[in-house]
């Protein structure tokens, strides 16, 4: 039930996007974020709760490295 | 996000516990972080390293109460009809579920989210309810939703729960020793980091939001003990690409507008303040129990009992695991659930039942 997933936008009109889901074309609420074309949003229940932010998932990997004092990026 | 599962990382995560020589016990309060644990197989990973983490109550299906089953169903038999999310049609309520009524003819009907209900209530002329499950994560859905002012067929029995104070009352309950609360990716995406720090401050724990991959846990896993070797109680974000400190504010301001907090009961707990979430005086006329006050006069002030056995409660509570129950897997199976633990793929002990060998065996 409340799975929430990563999808890429592709189309905004409004309040709604189409979205996708590596391959599953689907349209979600984004009136709760202000996500733009080529993001990805983390969607639940049919609206979009946030938008990932690709800069901070590289900063934590790298961070992970740092603490793990290994370069296994 | 693949990275996220990198096994060599994953060793080397589990090697640095190793050598600080725990023995801690965890609870994280979130179906999708069981999932994880369990189908990636780090619980016992995990344990060989001396970690103990329990699932608290962390699914909105689970602690839904006997009560508040008892009145979808009967809003359903009063020719209502009900939407509601896929998970909680099996929930057995005293006799019956919502899947039962489905069965004897009453209008009970799967959606994928609140807007798949408006949607309904604007094609049909029958009253047109919508069963409001869920935490912080998916309130703000129903809350855009019914800002929108709905359709009047349209209305929401709210059965919405907040995280925050149900963490309180399992702290001051103090059933289980905590080392370290792991916090919901998604509800905090939504709430932020800032409603937990009370925790860390007036009860010393350390916490951590953290994701939803391996890595994503066993990092936060590793922050909880740097933080509990270094006498630290903070709220860490682990889970950095999708929760800020102040959450998401657009989300917040609509939950305000719609909700008001109220005290209500969560499966296995007593009477929780501020715990639950009911319609804001602006938005009353879509409030279900309002509207239909007569068809549920009946269930007011009833004894709701537990289903005989079923340990769902200690499990809610951390008290037990579910493996712990003498039903489980026994008498209780996914096919032939006794609680709702056993119900919901956010449940615990249908997480466990589904990656086991009981599941291979069928
Ligand atoms: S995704 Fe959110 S609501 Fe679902 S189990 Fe996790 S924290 Fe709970
Ligand atoms: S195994 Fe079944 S009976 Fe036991 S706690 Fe879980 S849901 Fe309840």
């Amino acid at each position: 039930m409340c799975l929430a997933i990563p999808a890429k936008v592709l189309e905004i009109s409004g309040d709604v996007a189409t979205v996708d889901f590596g391959g599953i074309k689907k349209e979600v609420d984004v009136s709760l974020t202000d996500a733009v074309v080529g993001q990805y949003v983390i969607v639940h229940a049919g609206f979009a709760i946030q938008v990932l932010d690709e800069e901070e998932a590289r900063e934590t990997l790298a961070l992970f490295d740092q603490i793990l004092g290994g370069n296994v990026a | 996000m693949f990275r996220f599962r990198d096994k060599e990382m994953a060793d080397k995560i589990v090697q640095k516990l190793r050598e600080m020589d725990l023995q801690i016990t965890l609870m994280h309060v979130c179906g999708t972080h069981q999932d994880t644990l369990v189908r990636h197989g780090l619980q016992p990973l995990l344990e060989d390293v001396g970690v103990d983490i329990r699932q608290g109550p962390g699914c909105p299906v689970c602690v839904t109460t006997a009560k508040e089953i008892e009145e979808s169903i009967a809003l359903a038999k009063a020719g209502k009809t009900i939407t509601v999310f896929g998970d909680m049609i099996k929930v057995p309520g005293v006799e019956e579920s919502l899947s039962d009524a489905k069965t004897e003819g009453h209008d009970v009907r799967i959606v994928y989210g609140v807007n798949d209900a408006v949607d309904l209530a604007d094609k049909i002329s029958n009253e047109v309810v919508f069963i409001g499950v869920g935490f912080e994560t998916t309130t703000p859905s129903i809350a855009v939703a019914v800002s929108r002012r709905p359709p009047k067929n349209f209305s929401l029995l709210s059965c919405h729960r907040v995280i925050p104070p149900a963490l309180k009352a399992i702290v001051e309950m103090g059933e289980v020793r905590l080392d370290g609360l792991i916090e919901p990716g998604h509800v905090s995406t939504i709430i932020g980091s800032r409603p937990y720090e009370f925790l860390s401050e007036e009860h010393g724990i350390p916490q951590v939001i953290a994701g939803f991959e391996p890595l994503d846990l066993l990092m936060g896993v590793y922050m909880l003990a740097k933080q509990k070797e270094e006498g630290n109680a903070r709220v860490d974000i682990e889970y950095r690409r999708v929760v800020k400190p102040e959450g998401n504010p657009t989300a917040i301001k609509v939950m305000d507008e719609v909700f008001d907090p109220a005290d209500v009961k969560w499966r296995g707990f007593p009477t929780i303040p501020a715990s639950g979430l009911v319609l804001s005086d602006a938005y009353q006329e879509y409030d279900a129990r309002q509207r239909f006050e007569d068809d549920l006069a009946e269930l007011e002030g009833k004894e709701f009992k537990e289903p005989k056995g079923c340990r769902c409660g200690e499990v809610l509570r951390g008290v037990i695991r579910s493996e712990e129950c003498p039903l489980f897997a026994k008498t209780c199976t996914p096919t032939n659930p006794i609680g709702p633990c056993m119900v919901s793929a956010e449940g615990s002990c249908s997480i466990l039942y589904k990656y086991s060998k009981h599941a291979e065996a069928k």
